[in-house]
């Protein structure tokens, strides 16, 4: 009896190691997939070329990622700027203001708007945000802009990654102990400066680890974004211009490459560069988190 | 300077925490709160400066006066100056995420109290207080969750005495504490009651018979018997507070 729950338990363990170990192995699967199909473009051409060059012309065998790049950044940038703070304060409002009856109403909301697929935040961009971009606002900045914009996907973009923000920094904040909010009110503090003292101060790294998912998340969103980005090869000057982010340019070309060997290898490259920029931006943020906590614990 | 409680209920959902509670906390003493397990100790004290708020679906009932003012149906009373009279010591120490010396100016910095050479004095002097400069000197800036769990006591007692209360609630201080620790607490209330009024709630008999002045015995939410704590160990009035003491439940 006694030896069966030591297998048991060993199994248990052994069978947990394993899949973990597939789940890693996923990952590293991937990228060794993406570098080898992207093999063929990197052989002809330099990386800096790659990177750097901004003509796409495939039919010339000419494959400049700029303004793919440049895009990606402009509007997970923006994206990120606009859902940041909205979610934060939201945050705040649901764990340190709202009465548990607001509670109860505002997360099943939060929960369906997360669970909305992309199609429907495309449409809603194409169909509100888009022309608002279009009639009302760029006229105050440029002479034209047809709404499909860089602004108009950061915007669609920054409405899909609220409720994950939001959602994120409820669960972080609910890692405070109410104690230590006590310790802080019972000094004599608001509830705010209970909140910017504390509270943020101690949840200041899952804030930041929050952030970085939902930029990561943001960085690989390709319907909604591709269907009010405008989809212009050009480098955008101001957020009232058109774009072409990296999924979007994957997505929309996916069923021309098979004819060009060539083509089919620089998207699976506009694939790993994307793998990679989020790769590196989640272990550089690891690093920074590491080195905050540990100044701070 | 004095705190009274008349006729107070408080309710949790439907159910009745405390009853019918009338007492007068004796001033310059240290009072110690005694009964058993969820008999309301805690709940009294969470009352006396209102961090019962943040209870979900409570209801209060009844008055408390702190220095001759309601402070439970009085609308215009601030709650945050209430609070800075009546400092918490709470039963796990609870240092804010920040440096020893922030910890301690924690309280002056938001109620604007010092700020400087002042402000640096004022957490020199209760570091002193409370028997902890000696051990943190020359390591003001660092975290201060980096303490031992009895010296983060002594920490957040000296935050609390730093914003100058007139009041020290005291829950289960040194129950986390080991032998040590709870002693240097312990000492620490004592020649603190000289300037504050202390009350304390534990669960510990011998510390109140140790310390105490004034004990109130409190059983399924109702003070059974209140008195001088020589009376109430050597004298009880009431079989429920001689059962108590007796050790016959806890």
């Amino acid at each position: 009896m006694q030896t069966r729950r030591i297998f048991k338990d060993r199994l248990a363990k052994e069978t947990m190691l394993v899949l973990t170990i597939v789940s890693i192995l996923f990952v590293i699967v991937m990228g060794i997939g993406l570098y080898m199909k992207s093999a063929p473009i990197l052989g002809e051409k330099s990386l800096w070329d790659l990177l750097s060059s901004s003509q796409w012309r495939p039919m010339k065998g000419e494959f400049g990622f700029l303004p793919f790049i440049v895009g990606t950044l402009w509007v997970t940038f923006i994206a990120i700027i606009l859902a940041f703070p909205v979610s934060l304060l939201t945050a705040i409002f649901l764990t340190e203001y709202a009465k548990p009856i607001v509670k109860k109403c505002v997360f099943p909301a939060l929960d369906i708007l997360a669970a909305l697929p992309s199609v429907i935040y495309g449409i809603w961009g194409t169909l509100v945000i888009v022309p608002v971009i279009s009639e009302k606002l760029a006229p105050h900045f440029v002479e034209y802009s047809s709404g499909y914009t860089v602004l108009a996907a950061g915007m669609v973009l920054g409405v899909m990654i609220l409720p994950l923000l939001v959602s994120l920094f409820i669960e972080v904040f609910s890692i405070v102990p109410l104690e230590l909010r006590e310790a802080s009110w019972a000094l004599g503090a608001t509830r705010w400066q209970t909140t910017r003292k504390v509270v943020l101060r101690k949840t200041f790294a899952g804030i930041i680890a929050s952030t970085v998912l939902a930029i990561s998340r943001a960085f690989g969103e390709t319907i909604a974004v591709l269907m009010v980005c405008g989809c212009m090869i050009t480098i955008p000057n101001n957020i009232f211009e058109s774009c072409y982010p990296i999924p979007a340019l994957i997505a929309n070309n996916y069923g021309e490459m098979l004819s060009m060997p060539l083509y089919e290898s620089a998207l699976m490259f506009a694939a790993l560069i994307l793998f990679v920029v989020v790769l590196v931006f989640n272990i550089l943020s690891r690093i920074v988190l590491y080195r905050m906590e540990k100044k701070l614990n | 300077m004095s705190i009274e409680v008349k006729n107070l209920n408080v309710y949790i959902k439907d159910n009745h925490i405390l009853k019918n509670i009338n007492l007068t906390l004796p001033e310059k003493k240290i009072t110690c709160i005694i009964g058993p397990s969820g008999c309301g100790k805690s709940t009294l004290l969470k009352t006396l400066n209102r961090l019962i708020d943040s209870v979900e679906n409570v209801r209060v009932e009844g008055n408390v006066f702190v220095d001759g003012e309601d402070i439970i149906n009085s609308n215009g009373y601030q709650v945050t100056e209430l609070r800075r009279k009546i400092g918490l010591v709470n039963q796990r120490p609870c240092p804010l995420p920040m440096s020893i010396y922030a910890n301690v100016a924690y309280g002056c910095r938001i109620n604007n109290m010092y700020r400087g050479r002042k402000l640096h004095r004022v957490v020199c002097k209760n570091l002193e207080a409370v028997g902890l400069w000696n051990e943190v000197n020359g390591r003001l800036r660092t975290p201060a969750v980096r303490l031992s769990i009895g010296q983060q006591q002594r920490l957040c007692l000296a935050r609390s005495l730093a914003v100058e209360p007139e009041y020290i609630l005291a829950d289960e201080a040194t129950s986390a504490l080991d032998p040590i620790s709870a002693k240097k607490v312990e000492d620490l209330f004592m020649t603190l009651k000289d300037k504050y009024s202390i009350i304390m709630v534990t669960h510990t008999l011998r510390q109140a018979v140790r310390i105490a002045d004034y004990v109130v015995f409190m059983y399924l939410g109702e003070i059974i018997e209140e008195g001088p704590a020589d009376q109430i160990f050597n004298n009880p009035q009431q079989e429920l507070t001689k059962n108590y003491l007796s050790g016959a439940f806890s």
